[in-house]
């Protein structure tokens, strides 16, 4: 996984809450077995209409997207950040975020960061009025900055760790064997297995 | 101070436990499908690594398979290499898949309590957001990322920072034609969205107390569309009841009844949030917008978004109606419906076809519309047939089909077309959830058979 320690990109005003997993990637683009490729689905029903931000300059090329509250509810498809990574988004800011969807961004280092409403809403207005504002995102400050204004918002130590150092969470677990192995040792016998077939 | 329940299930999990960190939780089983596990199987070859139990894995085939020709080859390529694959990985790593065509196939979340897998006190995860339909049992189950899958698949835990508790408690009597979809349907219309995000949801109570084990599954699917990854109900009698005799039933039964015993909130345990809802005052529920928390009483009108005062949800209303094509004020049994959809894992087992088939029993559906009737396993169609219910749809007019997640996510053939409108069992109604450009109703089998007949969102007090 990538590190992610600072981004300085341009930002993407999408005017909307509950944007949900369907919204992101509807589910006929989930058929792939890979990994990549998913961008073509990014948004798919809203991007058929010209006047989505996504179809106009210079929000296309945008990378940190600036989304209404409830950001990513509905279905566990990690798709849904696969599909946002590889459109090239790096950061995206909401006032709320669905939990799956939280997660598996976390897993594939796409950060998400939680500001206020009223934040997000001035957010818009300022990326609104210059489309090619920079806007910075530091996990080293844990910070968003634009104009002369310096956001400070909150991630906890561990996640935060983990994405600037870009490590892989099965690595770090599979580094705990003893413990699981010691926690099967002891696990009750009423639990049921699969295997042998019944 | 006394533990909730999800406290208990989580504490008797924790492999490691650090300041600082999230916990390493152990996870019992871990169900699988053809859609959000490819990509795992892929990462755990690159890194040479194996399933460290695949005993306690099982996968089946839901999201993408066709309910029809199930005999002939799948038709889309695409579809096919993602069956395929699943197939392959599975014969690589050791796993135990139920393949179309198999007597045990069908939706993850059908299968597993009807194989018996599916006990309480146990940790169930799935690359599946419905997978807290297992908390019916008193389970703490919840969807998981493909990552996360993956993750399950090497180490057989998870770390997982522990959530919060709320407890929605359901007091009093369902009126008749009042089902545990309208329940949750209330409770999610009730809390919103994005109410349940970071809470595990207990719910409570006797109207809890008196649903059957199907229905509440029911109640504890749709957890997710109040923003709660995992719900639970703690197991009684019905439970122990529903599981004996499955083929995965303890062989040391009362040792396993002693320990489900132990499974309950204390009664000086604390929530973190506490809800009551009055049951008597409940009435079957639809939804009229692009989500699920967008719901009314079947008897009132698609509301007006000017009387909301949250500008968010004022905006989100308005442009729910331009998407479903309704005018406020409309009252809601005046919508005509296209197409009327019995199954899911919300809706497809056999006490939903069957009370559906009841009232569909001699009659017609509508000329004006479609019914599709899909159950949620092979089993769960077998059953049906074994009862006649089959005839009883087809003779009504309805498609009668074979098992998988079909309408619900439209990842198969079985689609709404741009524009179409359903009343649907399913559990989203979100923007071209069902097909591209379709419109989504979400309701209870009652009113889903009831609709069909009348041709307008109706409930059988209507008929």
């Amino acid at each position: 996984m990538e590190k992610f320690i600072t981004h300085v990109g341009t930002a993407v005003p999408l005017r909307r809450s509950n944007v949900d997993t369907d919204q992101i990637i509807p589910a006929v683009y989930l058929k792939r077995v890979t990994r990549s490729g998913f961008e073509d689905g990014l948004f798919a029903a809203w991007r058929n209409d010209p006047e989505f931000i996504l179809n106009k300059e210079p929000y296309k090329h945008g990378t940190i997207l600036v989304a209404g509250a409830d950001f990513g509810t509905g279905s566990s498809r990690e798709h849904a950040v696969w599909a946002l990574q590889n459109y090239g988004f790096k950061v995206i800011i909401s006032p709320r975020f669905a939990d799956i969807f939280r997660g598996n961004s976390a897993k594939g280092g796409l950060l998400t960061i939680i500001l206020p409403q009223d934040q997000v809403e001035a957010l818009w207005r300022a990326i609104e009025a210059d489309p090619s504002l920079p806007v910075r995102v530091s996990l080293e400050e844990r910070t968003v900055s634009y104009g002369s204004k310096t956001l400070p918002f909150e991630m906890d130590e561990y996640t935060r760790w983990r994405l600037m150092e870009g490590l892989d969470d099965i690595g770090l677990t599979l580094k705990q064997t003893d413990s699981i192995d010691a926690f099967e040792q002891a696990r009750t016998a009423v639990k049921p297995a699969t295997l042998p077939i019944r | 101070m006394g533990k909730t329940l999800a406290e208990k299930i989580w504490q008797e999990h924790v492999v490691r436990s650090v300041a600082g960190e999230p916990d390493l939780i152990y996870i019992d089983l871990h169900l699988i499908h053809e859609v959000t596990s490819a990509q795992a199987f892929d990462g755990l070859r690159l890194s040479g690594r194996k399933v460290r139990r695949p005993e306690l894995t099982l996968a089946t085939e839901d999201h993408n398979t066709p309910t029809q020709n199930i005999d002939l080859p799948i038709a889309d390529p695409v579809s096919k290499l993602q069956v395929d694959t699943l197939r392959n990985n599975c014969a690589e790593f050791g796993v135990r898949i139920h393949s179309l065509g198999d007597i045990d196939q069908g939706i993850v979340h059908v299968v597993g309590p009807q194989l018996g897998l599916t006990q309480p006190g146990m940790t169930i995860v799935c690359g599946d957001s419905h997978t807290s339909t297992h908390g019916a049992f008193g389970a703490l189950a919840f969807g998981i990322g493909t990552s996360e899958v993956e993750h399950v698949l090497a180490t057989q835990t998870l770390p997982l920072v522990r959530p919060k508790t709320m407890a929605i408690n359901v007091e009093g009597e369902l009126q008749p034609g009042v089902t545990a979809k309208d329940v949750i349907l209330a409770i999610i219309a009730q809390i919103g969205t994005g109410g349940g995000q970071g809470y595990v949801l207990e719910y409570r109570g006797s109207a809890i107390k008196a649903l059957s084990m199907e229905a509440r599954m029911t109640v504890c699917n749709m957890s997710i569309e109040a923003g709660a990854r995992a719900g639970l109900i703690s197991p009684d009698e019905k439970t122990f009841e529903y599981i004996k005799g499955k083929p995965h039933a303890p062989a040391d039964w009362d040792a396993a009844v002693a320990y489900w015993n132990t499974l309950y909130t204390d009664a000086d345990a604390k929530f973190d949030v506490e809800i009551t809802l009055d049951a008597n005052a409940l009435a079957p529920f639809v939804t009229w917008g692009t989500n699920p928390g967008q719901g009314a009483p079947l008897n009132g009108e698609v509301p007006n978004p000017a009387l909301i005062d949250d500008p968010e949800e004022r905006g989100a209303a308005e442009r729910a109606l331009v998407y479903m094509d309704l005018t406020a004020g409309t009252p809601l049994k005046n919508i005509a419906i296209d197409t009327v959809f019995l199954g899911s894992c919300t809706n497809g087992r056999i006490e939903d076809l069957r009370s559906a088939a009841a009232i569909l029993d001699g009659q017609k559906i509508a000329s004006s519309l479609r019914m599709l009737v899909v159950p949620g396993s092979a089993r769960v169609r077998l059953q049906a047939e074994a009862e006649g219910l089959d005839k009883i749809f087809m003779a009504a007019g309805a498609e009668w089909r074979n098992a998988g997640c079909s309408m619900c996510l439209g990842m198969n053939p079985d689609q709404l077309a741009p524009g179409e409108r359903s009343a649907s069992t399913s559990n989203r109604n979100f923007e071209g959830r069902q097909g591209k450009g379709g419109r989504t109703h979400l309701v209870s089998p009652l009113v889903a058979a009831a609709t069909a007949i009348r041709g307008t969102l109706s409930s059988p007090a209507d008929l």
